[in-house]
């Protein structure tokens, strides 16, 4: 094979869902020994994309070439005998299983059934694979009893055995700082092995720090292919959403009023949640930074009744209450959006407007009645107001890009016009324009008075949207740090003294 | 069209079914018999109906048949003590519910799965009333057959009550707050909790509705005969299933419509009398019978496939 021959080549890759254009004519070349980031909103068509260099989609036009060979259009099993490999967000990986089984069965799904499986070797490779991705990890532990970040690198394990194009989407999203240097140093060493690497992310810092080139994708049609040094976020953004954004975070406005939540010594030790204590003001913006597993969504379920706390008080307004379930925190006006909205932030097989409605059925629904109109005239509202891009209110969520479902998510905590609102992890897998339209959004409630407690694993993001900032650490508030704090100083607070970062 | 589309097939499909009789068998449209099996059905409709909306919220009481039983045996002993009607009635619903709140406590309290739960419970209460009555007949005192009324005017009432008991369901489902509970529970109980809901209420109340509604359908069916045999019931929680499930209920939960459902028990209902005005071998109407489930939930794995891929 030539140097210059490309790994991967697409050419004038179409496809098209139920009459609807995912992909209108992509081209896309990934080169041996580079890292080529994929960009653009979600919707853009990025997942399509990787479907079809995956085997998952066929695609409808076009032709692909691996390594300067035509290919015809591939299945998952010709893709995986081609070298392509795919790191996807969530680890797909058999819980029950042990480590090297899990790694044993995706590099050798295809193998006999019928052969003997060789532990000794299999426990070899193992031990190999997760050497390769620097993981210190027991590969006879279940898959189970790991941590999210620990998952993420098994996954990224059982990827890489004989692929020479690795696909890597979000594959920041569960991970804490550490491990993120980590997975930049193995994606390093793939480069440098020449292997070619194609990396999603909606960090936009990651693809400086990382890519040689990116692609950026638009409504199913690629806007162009830049090198990384030529290119600044600002043009990045531009060509992503095809129109200038005017500043990725809204400045704060107003000062913060009389203090709405205060939460004194409060802890759930099952839960890991040691005596926290905090306040936090009408229209105060109030992050909540640490590393994945420091308690911070944990400190949110306990607030909201999820898991009822066992100790301490809370005060809203002045007086204080007991929140035991969330039927309870939303009657007293604390709302929360969780941090995993394809799993319980909205349904997805449920219309847009069941979904706005269904934390306000006592109030909407007073005597019992379903009151259509209302429930209509509601979400309608709120779709005008979020922007929300649907084809309706009876449409159902799932049908909606990741961005918008965020969007229904909140539309449904708004309804409930809260007095504290708890946002996780709001913008993660969202893209740009509807990420912006989310801090946008959060600013608006703070002008309005709504006590807002931000988690966050993105530092720019609690950096600029936090009037304050909380730290968590092995389930505690380590520090409170004021506003336009520095990155640097957020992750020593996070890591504490005896960090290892 | 589309949401109801599952439904209107089944409408269609049983549409056919009557097409063809009448043009076949029109034996079958004579007033008598098919107000008989009308009446027959009654009490099946009544426990389908709670089967539907169980299966709604994602759980399923395979126990509905030992319930029944149980409630037509203690009813029938009431009765024969001299209870008049009003007050078996209700305390027939009583017995029904309650063994619902052990089921639904059992599930909903300790989170156990229901198939197991009521696995359970089917063959406990089932070997209990064997045990305690030792298969015996309760004979029933005069003016219990029919509500004391003339035949017609008895078959009338039930069939009447039945439909009534389906148009208020129906109605509850779709108008009443606890309607929507039930289906945003069945489809996704953690979200529904997060949202304020209390999925375990809404579980344990539907095992209760379930029961009630099992001790409803032994009166209604009671009052068809002069005797109570304790083997009635035996089979009937399959039958209410397949009613569901034909009808568009999905077995995995979170919808389904209760006109679907009386369209799947209609459908099933029929088989048997069609074939024996078509003078087919009796035999068949299992192997029919099957063929019609197996087809309904073929057309939902289709359908799901489909709907996955786009």
């Amino acid at each position: 094979m030539a140097a210059d021959t490309p790994l991967l080549q697409l050419t004038r890759i179409t496809k098209s869902f139920a009459g609807v254009r995912a992909l209108r004519g992509v081209d896309f070349e990934l080169r041996a020994g580079e890292v080529h980031a994929l960009l653009g909103e979600n919707g853009a068509g990025k997942s399509t994309l990787i479907k079809v260099v995956t085997g998952a989609h066929r695609p409808d036009g076009g032709e692909i070439a691996v390594a300067g060979r035509a290919v015809g259009p591939l299945t998952p099993k010709s893709a995986r005998r081609l070298g392509i490999g795919c790191i996807y967000q969530q680890p797909a990986l058999f819980p029950d299983l042990t480590v090297a089984e899990n790694i044993d069965l995706r590099q050798f799904a295809s193998a006999a059934a019928w052969r003997r499986v060789d532990w000794t070797d299999r426990r070899r490779r193992a031990i190999a694979a997760l050497e390769f991705v620097g993981a210190r990890i027991d590969p006879a532990a279940e898959v189970r009893s790991l941590s999210m970040p620990e998952q993420q690198l098994v996954e990224i394990a059982c990827t890489l055995g004989g692929a020479r194009i690795v696909i890597m989407d979000e594959p920041t999203a569960s991970l804490t700082h550490r491990e993120q240097a980590q997975l930049f140093r193995i994606v390093r060493a793939l480069r440098e092995s020449g292997v070619g690497v194609v990396y999603i992310s909606h960090r936009l810092e990651e693809i400086f720090a990382l890519a040689d080139r990116v692609t950026v994708l638009r409504d199913g049609a690629s806007v162009g292919t830049h090198a990384v040094a030529d290119i600044d976020e600002a043009g990045l953004i531009k060509l992503m959403v095809g129109r200038e954004v005017q500043q990725l975070y809204p400045p704060a406005e107003g000062s913060p009023g009389k203090p709405v939540l205060e939460v004194d010594r409060l802890a759930c030790p099952r839960a890991g949640v040691r005596p926290v204590s905090f306040t936090v003001r009408a229209g105060e913006v109030f992050g909540l930074a640490g590393l994945v597993g420091a308690g911070r969504t944990e400190l949110a379920r306990v607030l909201f009744g999820l898991t009822p706390a066992e100790a301490g008080t809370v005060r809203l307004d002045g007086l204080e209450v007991r929140i035991g379930s969330p039927a309870e925190a939303i009657a007293r006006g604390i709302a929360y959006v969780p941090e995993d909205r394809r799993r319980h932030g909205v349904v997805l097989e449920m219309p847009v407007e069941e979904n706005v409605t269904m934390a306000v059925h006592r109030r909407l629904f007073a005597g019992g009645w379903l009151r259509r109109t209302a429930e209509r005239a509601l979400a309608e509202g709120f779709i005008r107001e979020l922007g929300v891009k649907t084809a309706g209110p009876a449409a159902p969520a799932g049908t909606l890009s990741g961005g918008n479902q965020q969007k229904v998510s909140l539309a449904r905590w708004l309804a409930t016009k809260p007095r504290v609102l708890i946002l996780d992890e709001p913008t993660q897998g969202v893209d740009v324009g509807a990420k912006s339209e989310i801090h946008r959004i959060i600013r608006r409630l703070a002008r309005e008075g709504v006590a807002v407690i931000l988690i966050s694993s993105d530092l720019p993001e609690v950096l600029a949207m936090s009037d304050r900032i909380g730290v968590m650490r092995g389930g505690e508030l380590t520090a409170v740090l004021p506003g336009g704090s520095s990155a640097p100083a957020v992750m020593a607070a996070a890591l504490g003294q005896e960090g290892r970062g | 069209m589309k949401a109801h589309f599952r439904e209107l097939s089944v409408a269609a499909t049983l549409a056919l079914v009557l097409l063809a009789l009448a043009a076949f068998a029109p034996a079958f449209y004579e007033p008598q018999p098919l107000l008989s099996l009308a009446t027959r059905e009654a009490p099946v409709l009544v426990v389908a109906c709670g089967m539907a909306i169980v299966i709604i919220a994602r759980q399923i009481d395979i126990s509905v048949g030992s319930q029944f039983s149980i409630c037509s045996v203690a009813a029938g002993l009431l009765a024969a003590r001299g209870w008049p009607l009003p007050a078996v009635l209700p305390a027939s619903i009583a017995l029904g519910a309650l063994m619902g709140a052990v089921n639904g406590g059992l599930v909903a309290g300790l989170g156990l799965p229901s198939i197991v739960v009521t696995l359970a419970t089917m063959v406990t209460l089932r070997q209990g009333l064997n045990l305690v009555r030792q298969g015996e007949f309760v004979n029933l005192p005069d003016g219990v057959q029919w509500f004391g009324l003339s035949q017609g005017a008895g078959q009338a009432v039930l069939v009447l009550a039945a439909l009534a008991l389906l148009a208020a369901f129906a109605f509850a489902l779709r108008h009443v707050a606890a309607g929507r509970h039930v289906y945003a529970v069945g489809t996704d109980a953690e979200a529904s909790r997060l949202a304020g809901l209390r999925p375990r209420g809404v579980t344990f109340a539907v095992f209760v509705l379930m029961g009630a509604l099992a001790g409803l359908a032994a009166v209604m069916n009671l009052v068809q005969s002069p005797q109570v045999q304790p083997l009635t019931g035996a089979g009937l929680e399959l039958k209410v299933i397949a009613a569901a499930v034909v009808g568009g209920v999905a077995i995995s939960g979170g919808r389904g419509k209760l006109w679907g459902v009386f369209a799947g028990l209609l459908l099933l209902a029929c088989v048997s009398p069609a074939l024996t005005h078509l003078k087919v071998e009796a035999y068949w109407e299992k192997a029919i019978q099957g063929a019609i489930i197996l087809l309904a939930v073929v057309a939902d794995g289709v359908r799901q496939r489909s709907e996955r891929a786009g």
